[in-house]
């Protein structure tokens, strides 16, 4: 029977030499009790940031022109929700990694429908507002191709959309309800009934917050707040905290590639950097198989600063 | 009852089997092999004892709930301990992992524990992106609205959805928490059992 040649990134040599006392439990209890007064040191010192969520309440009354106009592009097809594609809807193919359109196989399972979970919907939940349930009736019984014009006819003219008195303006004609239904909307998100509305379709009781979450993340003004605290793409974003904290550090690979080409213009960055942080995962899993990758680490040299005493013990010898 | 009955039943044989492949003496060593004697070491056990540290603050913010720590200065100092373990957690895994990686500490039979450290770690980021998206203030919305892209592009998050907060409360508390801590588990008792890798033979570095 031949013996295996002996491999030095695979094998390991089998220890002949001594041992030392050493107490596991004592070890464990001593790096417990200072990773719990490190703990408890930056705790004291450092605190922990808290900056409260936003509502669409206070976005409707610090922006309500781009409140108005986001809630108008839920209604004309433009917002990014709304030409999204899967889970959400299929107005688009969504990101594709080379021929793999992986979101659009999967299909539509979180299903929104902007222009009825955003403003339809929430404008029906309004009690007592006759001329409101009027222009719903009006929008309710028009044929598509009518509704499409009186958006579009309202899309043109609010390119001028200014709010003065409290109120929406727009200077439009043969806008059918669509006036009364952004302003009503608007009104309402002022009020706080909007969030509500929004975050109650499911039910009393809810956790999920899908429905407010798209239509915030379609104005500006989320992003424009998210930016001031370094948290957009391009500001390293995903591993960065609101405030000077450390944030989730670990993600700096990941929040790496969108700052360079080709990921910072692709219309597919998201799939592409997903794609190649799958790969970096699996070859640090796959590491002790993957020939050149495995050796790194003896033709580098660092385990001598790891082992140096017994490397320094054999040279004696 | 005949002892080859006794012999036979399933527990008798997977006591046998644990207590052939780890003996009192190498689940709990009172030796170590005289090179382990660096302050690299120091990093595995440091991890562990941070995730003790995470699940205990962890624990005491779930004893009153998810929305304590946003009205209570009580519950933002414990919110704080949590936060700080994370990095702390973080950061002695990250070395440690470098660690093992120079050491080529997969050698000897020892790739399963390598790869059970390596899915440890990203099951902890996984577990500590849901505690930032299940925050519910400010970070959370813009983390949850901005990774929903990444996450949905690769088709997952249609069945994980990163702006429904129920969801990502219950993988940070549960789902991923209990993965993580088995997975540790494994990992420290296949360390037990195949012991730490020793050092490269001298001239490692120069053989092909």
């Amino acid at each position: 029977m031949t013996k295996k040649a002996f491999r030095p990134d695979v094998d390991a040599p089998t220890w002949r030499g001594g041992h030392s006392p050493y107490d596991i439990i004592k070890e464990g209890s001593i790096a417990l009790l200072v990773v719990a007064v490190l703990t408890v040191v930056f705790s004291v010192v450092f605190g922990s940031p808290d900056e409260h969520a936003i509502t669409i309440k206070t976005w409707s009354n610090a922006a309500p022109v781009d409140f108005a106009t986001t809630a108008l592009n839920e209604l004309n097809g433009t917002s990014t929700t709304a030409q999204y594609g899967a889970p959400y809807n299929k107005a688009s193919t969504g990101q594709q990694l080379g021929p793999l359109t992986l979101a659009k196989w999967v299909g539509v399972r979180i299903g929104v429908n902007t222009v009825n979970d955003f403003v339809i919907d929430p404008l029906k939940s309004q009690p007592s507002q006759p001329i409101l349930m009027a222009d719903l009736a009006q929008w309710k019984s028009a044929t598509g191709s009518t509704r499409s014009g009186w958006v579009t006819n309202y899309t043109t003219a609010a390119a001028q959309m200014k709010f003065v008195n409290n109120q929406i303006v727009v200077n439009t004609t043969n806008a059918g309800p669509v006036p009364v239904m952004i302003e009503d909307l608007t009104q309402m998100a002022r009020s706080g009934a909007l969030d509500q509305a929004l975050i109650t379709q499911a039910g009393f009781y809810t956790t999920n917050y899908t429905l407010p979450l798209l239509f915030l993340s379609d104005g500006t003004y989320l992003a424009n707040l998210a930016e001031h605290q370094h948290l957009a793409g391009y500001q390293y974003g995903m591993m960065n905290e609101t405030g000077n904290y450390p944030g989730q550090a670990w993600l700096w690979l990941y929040s790496f590639w969108y700052q360079i080409p080709p990921f910072n213009t692709s219309p597919n960055a998201d799939v592409l950097v997903w794609g190649l942080m799958m790969l970096a995962s699996l070859g640090l899993l796959l590491a002790p198989f993957i020939p050149g990758i495995r050796s790194i680490p003896r033709k580098s040299r660092v385990y001598r600063l790891v082992w140096r005493e017994y490397y320094r013990d054999q040279k004696k010898t | 009852m005949s002892t080859t009955e006794i012999d036979r039943q399933w527990t008798t044989r997977l006591r046998k089997r644990v207590a052939g492949k780890l003996p009192p003496e190498k689940l709990l060593p009172d030796t170590q092999p005289t090179y382990v004697s660096s302050w690299i070491y120091v990093f595995g056990v440091t991890t562990m004892a941070a995730l003790i540290v995470v699940i205990a603050t962890g624990c005491v913010l779930a004893i009153r709930g998810p929305q304590w720590w946003h009205t209570s200065s009580v519950g933002l100092f414990v919110n704080s301990t949590h936060l700080w373990s994370v990095e702390i957690f973080f950061f002695a895994m990250v070395v440690h992992l470098w660690g093992k990686y120079f050491m080529a500490a997969w050698r000897g039979g020892r790739a399963m524990t390598w790869m059970t450290g390596v899915v440890t770690f990203l099951t902890s980021i996984a577990a500590a992106f849901t505690g930032y998206a299940s925050q519910s203030n400010f970070d959370s919305q813009w983390i949850t609205t901005q990774a929903k892209d990444g996450i949905n592009a690769t088709g997952a998050g249609a069945y994980f959805n990163v702006l429904n907060l129920g969801q990502m409360l219950m993988w940070h508390i549960v789902l991923l928490p209990l993965v993580a801590v088995l997975l540790t588990m494994i990992h420290v008792l296949l360390v037990r059992v195949k012991g730490v890798v020793p050092p490269f033979e001298v001239g490692a570095e120069v053989r092909r």
